[in-house]
């Protein structure tokens, strides 16, 4: 195989007639420096910018004002739809102090193929698009975001950013780099593949529905 | 795959022939057309960020060299491994090394035109493995057992009545059968049969859309959910990319991300576009063990600096295949390899040579349709323009088209003799014609006169008509 | 004023009389019109196929052919384009032809876009009253950005205006595309054909020969009643001869 590396990479200095280097001045200048492109402008508010791009994208959501209307919020839910009471939540500082109900199964782990709810929370929102950025990490399994039936997501409203690029500064400023994975999330999982119909819950899940919480503050 | 470009025009006519194909192709064409417009309307900043992102290309292609090892360099140090593969042969013996070493028997597999380019499914198959394509569209004709007809929609040459059936096929024993008709049954049918694979799979292989130098990230671009799964559940994760798809950072993967959704579905993003860095952390509850990126050349390295280097651009949307009448018309599998289109037209004869793509770049009319939709701007008309004029060059052309065109050319370089020559065909023509204006058919001309009238000419030509107005 | 008219091979051989609606319209701008006799083709055939050495050949002839004219006129978006986009491509090596193929690319204008360009709405005097439908030239409307110019100058012969569904997508005439794909050319032509008679109008134009002799000749097979001319001949008031595709005797 570095026979291979070797082959290419020397094809690519004989064409481009300069010797490679991963840490060429310009070139790490040129990528440590984010420079942005053309940011696409909107009037409205950003948070009633996210939420009209998530109904767009079919995603719903109900406002909360505080953490301590989480569970209340989520009863709403699974009475709307008529889910059972079970719920794989990630282990997630802003949800672990939650009292669920009596008689709920409310377990704190990363998803299995048979659960129906899952619930997490976003690392932010971005309002150019209607989007949630869930980052991985112990906090956050990433077979929540996929498994479940009906993926619930936690948004502080303070954690809405403008635009993709915005959400790289935060994720740059308070974690200094990637995850193993960043998943941007745009409504539920679809498909158009059957005669260009869309078909929504592929094989993700079939709905997304965002907990905005008003304020941050916590119980 | 063995191409069959070189039957274009045999594989074309069948197309043309079959209702059920053409049933489809009619439903798809529109819808994507539609959707790009209504995306791209609103969004008045579109051509500012095609400018910028056709930019970003060309300072990363410029710069190939760096962000492949500023790349390799930072994945590394995320904990992923880097596989270099010159060949198609070399991606897959990479991949089925990594299968091997990690005992894997069954693998889930995302979307990759890399993986249809270097055919890694026959690759694994021939090794004894079990692959599952997980989109739906791969899915379809994985059982189908045919190649994809569209890049981002490989099964849009089928039909509803056609995938259920398959479906009923392959799914149902005798008096165990769901029912299968509506579009929702359908996706459920193979939500329900593919969710075992994705729980099973020791492997998951995905494409990529981007890979970031900055962060040694490699990104895809999903609606489904199947890319994420395939990647989040197996013990190990492979992603097959190609040599181009590097950017330098985050900002610019915004940009290009801007453009793809829009020119490709007509969406401003799709519901999954998600960064993989390396493998699972240590204290992660999910997320595969090992974490590899087989990056391919296959010629694109060859490509970079030359006549085709624009083309190195094409970020795989689409656009150019939905907006081409050719296209359109007759469907992907006509091209007879893994990339049809206008942008298959320019790959094909670059990866599997140019006397087996020859006829792809002939089969167009030049009208620049794809080139005024391709987000990056690629000049694909002038591309396929080259590919002519080498094929020219090197005396593919059949014969009989070689002469007529030397014969013509010989005439057209001497204006006195074309003006003789030109005067007395056009003056017999019009004789031949009768006054009836029209032929409905001619002996030299079937081509044109199967189905339309070929006009005849009015008279004599106009220099001779002209020359006498003015010497009277 | 002195303008040069680059007849295009087409017209030349087929269809003179577009020639001579170009003339008469030219000579009612007050134009002295020239006909370089040095012309044959504008060199697409061999370029579009291929064989760049013909291509270059024919375009030193046309470069030399058109030297020294304020303007140079083409009744034909392909191959003006050919003259405008495309010449200084073949000779991007060659510094000297380079810059004589960019002093000709830059006096080259397409018909209608002459007309618009030096006439405004004022283009004749001829009147026509019908439902006309404007076909688009790919290389007119691509390579060269033409689409407002053929408008402006219908509506002021008071046509009733008419736009094509599709009318971005080709006709499927593209040169020697039809003959060496007549499947797919069909096809094309085909759908054409029936945006044209959908669309209701008696007439259509086009500033190109090439699209209208593959439109008309579909129309015709079809049995249609559409009466087809180029854009000249209708703006020069010579809708009164046969259209393209009929004869004195049908």
């Amino acid at each position: 195989m570095s026979d291979s590396r070797a082959a290419i990479l020397g094809r690519i200095l004989q064409a481009l007639g300069h010797a490679a280097r991963a840490d060429a001045p310009d070139v790490l200048q040129r990528v440590n420096g984010h420079a942005r492109g053309p940011q696409p402008q909107w009037a409205e508010a950003d948070r009633e910018r996210f939420l009209a791009k998530l109904a767009k994208a079919a995603g719903t959501h109900a406002t909360i004002a505080s953490h301590a209307g989480i569970v209340h919020a989520v009863t709403d839910y699974l009475a709307a739809q008529y889910l059972p009471q079970r719920v794989c939540v990630a282990p997630h500082p802003l949800l672990a102090d939650i009292v669920w109900p009596e008689g709920w199964q409310v377990e704190s782990r990363r998803a299995r193929g048979d659960d129906r709810i899952g619930f997490a929370v976003a690392f932010c929102g971005i309002a150019e698009t209607g989007s949630l950025m869930l980052l991985s990490g112990p906090e956050s399994p990433t077979s929540l975001n996929f498994l479940p039936d009906d993926f619930l997501c936690l948004l502080p409203e303070d954690r809405i950013v403008p635009r993709m690029e915005d959400a790289w500064a935060l994720l740059r400023a308070e974690r200094g780099s990637l995850p193993r994975a960043t998943n941007i999330i745009t409504g539920p999982s679809r498909t158009a593949d059957v005669e260009q119909t869309i078909q929504l819950g592929a094989h993700g899940p079939r709905r997304l529905h965002v907990l905005l919480m008003e304020s941050a503050a916590q119980a | 795959m063995k191409p069959t470009s070189h039957a274009f025009s045999d594989n074309a006519r069948r197309a043309l022939n079959d209702a059920t194909l053409q049933q489809a192709l009619a439903k798809a064409g529109v819808g994507f057309v539609d959707k790009r417009r209504a995306a791209l309307s609103e969004l008045p900043e579109f051509d500012a960020l095609r400018e910028a992102g056709r930019a970003i290309k060309d300072h990363t292609l410029a710069n190939l060299d760096h962000y492949l090892l500023r790349f390799e360099q930072q994945l590394v140090t995320s904990g992923g491994q880097l596989h270099w593969a010159d060949t198609p042969d070399e991606a897959c013996a990479a991949v089925l090394d990594i299968c091997r070493k990690a005992g894997a028997r069954m693998v889930a597999k995302g979307k990759s035109m890399v993986g249809e380019e270097i055919a890694v499914n026959d690759a694994l198959e021939a090794a004894g493995l079990e692959v599952v394509e997980t989109d739906l569209g791969e899915y379809i004709i994985q059982v189908a057992h045919e190649p994809p007809s569209h890049i981002i929609a490989p099964a849009v040459h089928k039909t509803r009545a056609q995938i259920a059936r398959l479906f009923e096929d392959l799914h149902h024993q005798p008096g165990l059968t769901r029912p299968l008709e509506t579009v929702p049954q359908i996706v459920d049918e193979a939500r329900q049969v593919l969710r075992e694979k994705f729980l099973a799979a020791d492997v998951g292989i995905t494409g990529a859309n981007f890979l970031i130098a900055e962060t040694g990230s490699t990104v895809i671009v999903t609606n489904e959910g199947n890319g994420d799964l395939s990647a989040t559940l197996p013990r190990v994760h492979i992603v097959l990319a190609s040599i181009e798809k590097v950017v330098p950072n985050l900002e610019d993967a915004s940009v290009l991300l801007r453009l793809l959704a829009r020119s490709a579905t007509g969406q401003e993003i799709t519901s999954y576009t998600t960064f993989f860095t390396g493998p699972r952390r240590r204290a992660d509850a999910d997320g595969p063990e090992q974490f590899h990126v087989v990056l391919v050349d296959n010629g694109r390295s060859r490509m970079l600096g030359g006549a085709f280097h624009e083309m190195l651009r094409c970020i795989r949307c689409g656009a150019c295949l939905n907006h081409c009448p050719v296209y359109s018309a007759v469907g992907g599998h006509a091209y007879g390899w893994v990339y049809p289109g206008p942008m298959g037209a320019v790959l094909t004869p670059l990866m599997v040579g140019l006397d087996e793509g020859r006829p792809l770049p002939n089969a167009s009319t030049l009208c620049g349709r794809c080139e005024e939709v391709c987000p990056m701007s690629i000049p694909l008309p002038k591309l396929l323009r080259e590919l002519r004029r080498q094929e020219f060059a090197r005396g593919l052309h059949p014969p009989r088209s070689r002469w007529a065109l030397a014969a013509w050319a010989f005439f057209a370089r001497r204006p006195q003799l074309y003006r003789w020559a030109t005067r007395l065909g056009t003056r017999l023509l019009n004789r031949l014609s009768g006054g009836r204006g029209r032929f409905r058919s001619l002996p030299f001309a079937q081509a044109w006169t199967t189905a339309r009238d070929l006009p005849a000419p009015q008279g004599d030509t106009f220099m001779a008509q002209w020359q006498r107005r003015k010497q009277p | 004023m002195r303008a040069a008219l680059f007849v295009t091979c087409l017209v030349d051989l087929f269809r003179p009389s577009v020639g001579f609606a170009a003339v008469r319209l030219l000579e009612r701008l007050g134009a002295e019109v020239v006909v370089p006799p040095e012309q044959t083709c504008c060199g697409q055939p061999a370029y579009n196929n291929g064989d760049f050495e013909n291509a270059r050949a024919i375009a030193r002839q046309v470069i030399a052919a058109f030297a020294g004219y304020d303007h140079v006129v083409v009744p034909s978006g392909s191959c003006a384009g050919m003259l405008v986009k495309h010449y200084p491509e073949l000779f991007r090596d060659e510094p000297e032809t380079l810059a004589a193929a960019q002093n000709l690319a830059a006096r080259t204008r397409e018909l209608s876009a002459f007309l618009a360009e030096h006439t405004g709405d004022r283009v004749a005097d001829a009147h026509f009253a019908g439902k006309v439908a404007m076909h688009d030239s790919c290389s007119a409307r691509r390579e060269l950005g033409v689409h407002a110019a053929p408008r402006t100058l219908l509506d002021a012969v008071g046509a009733e205006r008419i736009e094509l569904k599709d009318a971005e997508v080709c006709c499927g005439f593209g040169g020697t595309f039809c003959v060496k794909y007549p499947d797919i050319s069909t096809r094309m032509v085909s759908d054409k054909a029936a945006a044209v008679i959908a669309s209701g109008a008696d007439v259509l134009v086009s500033g190109d020969l090439g699209c209208l002799m593959n439109i008309a000749g579909r129309l015709k097979r079809m049995g249609s009643p559409v009466r087809i001319y180029h854009l000249a001949e209708l703006l020069a008031g010579m809708t009164d001869a046969p259209d393209i595709g009929t004869g004195d005797k049908t």
